[in-house]
């Protein structure tokens, strides 16, 4: 498929790739690829230029902090995470980050892509909205970090905004996590997922059911169907699943990924 | 935009227009036409090819992300006039049948067994989920891996 025209850069520096973001109203940052060029064909979306970020080493990799914390470069790729000795502190997200797609989109596509695309049927939303990640977002004017529910906005759409990008994601420790899914064949797009971790109470936070994650907390597996029932969801339908099937997925996998959390 | 390109060990320096994706350089200005284009989504696999020694879909990357890198394709397997192990494999297992999917498995199996030249068959179903075939049921292709892998 032939694209619409487009301007290309490849920044050196972060600092460069804010500076041509804030220039260029139609400029879109290029992570991994493997959902924007997929749109750009379908033309859904059409931008004058792209800001290709592949290459930034300051946005790559995976630290463990003294407390804990893992500090994650949203350029990660889905394969680096997996293969990451340190972000085996954190072992959930490495088992799903291992189970996206396939080998190829693992080697290309990023840990940052797939939280900035916000695509309800998304991974790792409603992973990081479970865990307690944090992240940080960089523009003109310096950085902020904030949790997931304030990151999270709409449809495809998060806290970053024009001119800004998404420069860190920060998972404190914990070791006590699950996730379940029902899936379009072994490697496709997810139905409905749930995430949960246990911390305290147990934090499940609900995908495909909503624009954003639908958090809920119970104190004990046996009350997970209850609160799921109590958040009042309202999914969409469509050729695979209807709402009232994926309201009543939302309480199975919420179950199941709770079961793993405390397992 | 200028690039230098190379695959297979050729350098290819070429003028691209942004927008025009990986696949189509290869095909299009290279005339290296064993990669190809299946579902042009991202899905099939059949445009795979090995880039800077990560297995990727060439549909979704575009020709200026390539500048500089280094890529291999289906026509760099063979052994001058002679297949390879991998493609003698393939042929002695009936691995292929209408033979569209081939490129891009191949790829795949050669990343795969590149990294770990004794996969378990689990191992070779994961490497190969990426790349979808019409034909041959994906056994016979399984069988081909693994009658390879040591």
């Amino acid at each position: 498929m032939l694209l619409r025209e487009v301007d290309y850069a490849k920044p050196a520096s972060v600092a460069e790739a804010l500076a041509l973001l804030a220039a260029d109203d139609g400029a879109r940052a290029l992570a991994g690829g493997q959902t924007l060029i997929n749109v750009m064909k379908a033309r859904a979306a059409s931008p004058d230029a792209l800001v290709d970020l592949n290459g930034l080493e300051e946005l790559k990799g995976v630290d463990l902090g003294a407390d804990g914390t893992l500090s994650i470069g949203p350029m990660t790729t889905y394969a680096e995470l997996v293969a990451s000795a340190e972000a085996r502190a954190r072992p959930i997200l490495g088992e799903v980050c291992s189970t996206i797609a396939d080998v190829q989109v693992r080697n290309r596509g990023t840990i940052g892509g797939n939280l900035c695309s916000n695509d309800p049927t998304n991974h790792l939303p409603p992973l990081m909205a479970a865990v307690g990640a944090e992240m940080t977002i960089t523009g003109a004017d310096g950085s902020r970090t904030v949790p997931a529910s304030d990151f999270f906005l709409g449809v495809y759409m998060t806290a970053v905004g024009p001119g800004e990008l998404l420069t860190r994601i920060h998972v404190p420790a914990g070791r006590h996590d699950g996730f379940a899914a029902v899936t379009l064949g072994v490697d496709g797009t997810c139905i409905v997922n749930a995430a949960a971790t246990l911390d305290g109470k147990l934090r499940i936070a609900l995908g495909c059911v909503d624009a954003v994650p639908v958090l809920v907390e119970a104190d004990s597996v046996d009350d997970v169907r209850d609160a799921v029932r109590a958040a009042h969801l309202d999914p969409p339908s469509d050729v695979h699943a209807s709402s009232e099937y994926r309201a009543h997925l939302a309480g199975v996998l919420a179950e199941r990924a709770a079961r793993q959390a405390v397992g | 935009m200028d690039v230098a390109v190379s695959v297979n060990g050729t350098v290819y320096e070429r003028d691209v227009e942004p927008r025009k994706l990986l696949i189509h350089f290869l095909r299009d200005d290279l005339d290296l036409t064993g990669s190809h284009i299946g579902c042009d989504t991202g899905n099939c696999g059949a445009c795979s090819v090995i880039f800077d020694g990560k297995l990727v879909k060439s549909c979704m990357l575009l020709a200026v992300q390539a500048n500089g890198a280094q890529i291999e394709t289906v026509e760099g397997l063979s052994e001058g006039d002679e297949l390879n192990a991998l493609q003698r494999a393939f042929r002695e297992h009936h691995a292929l049948q209408c033979g569209y999917c081939t490129p891009g498995m191949l790829m795949s199996a050669t990343a795969l067994l590149r990294d770990n030249p004794s996969p378990s068959d689990d191992e070779i179903k994961t490497a190969l989920q990426g790349n979808i075939c019409r034909c041959t049921g994906y056994w016979n292709i399984f069988e081909a891996v693994k009658a390879v892998a040591r």
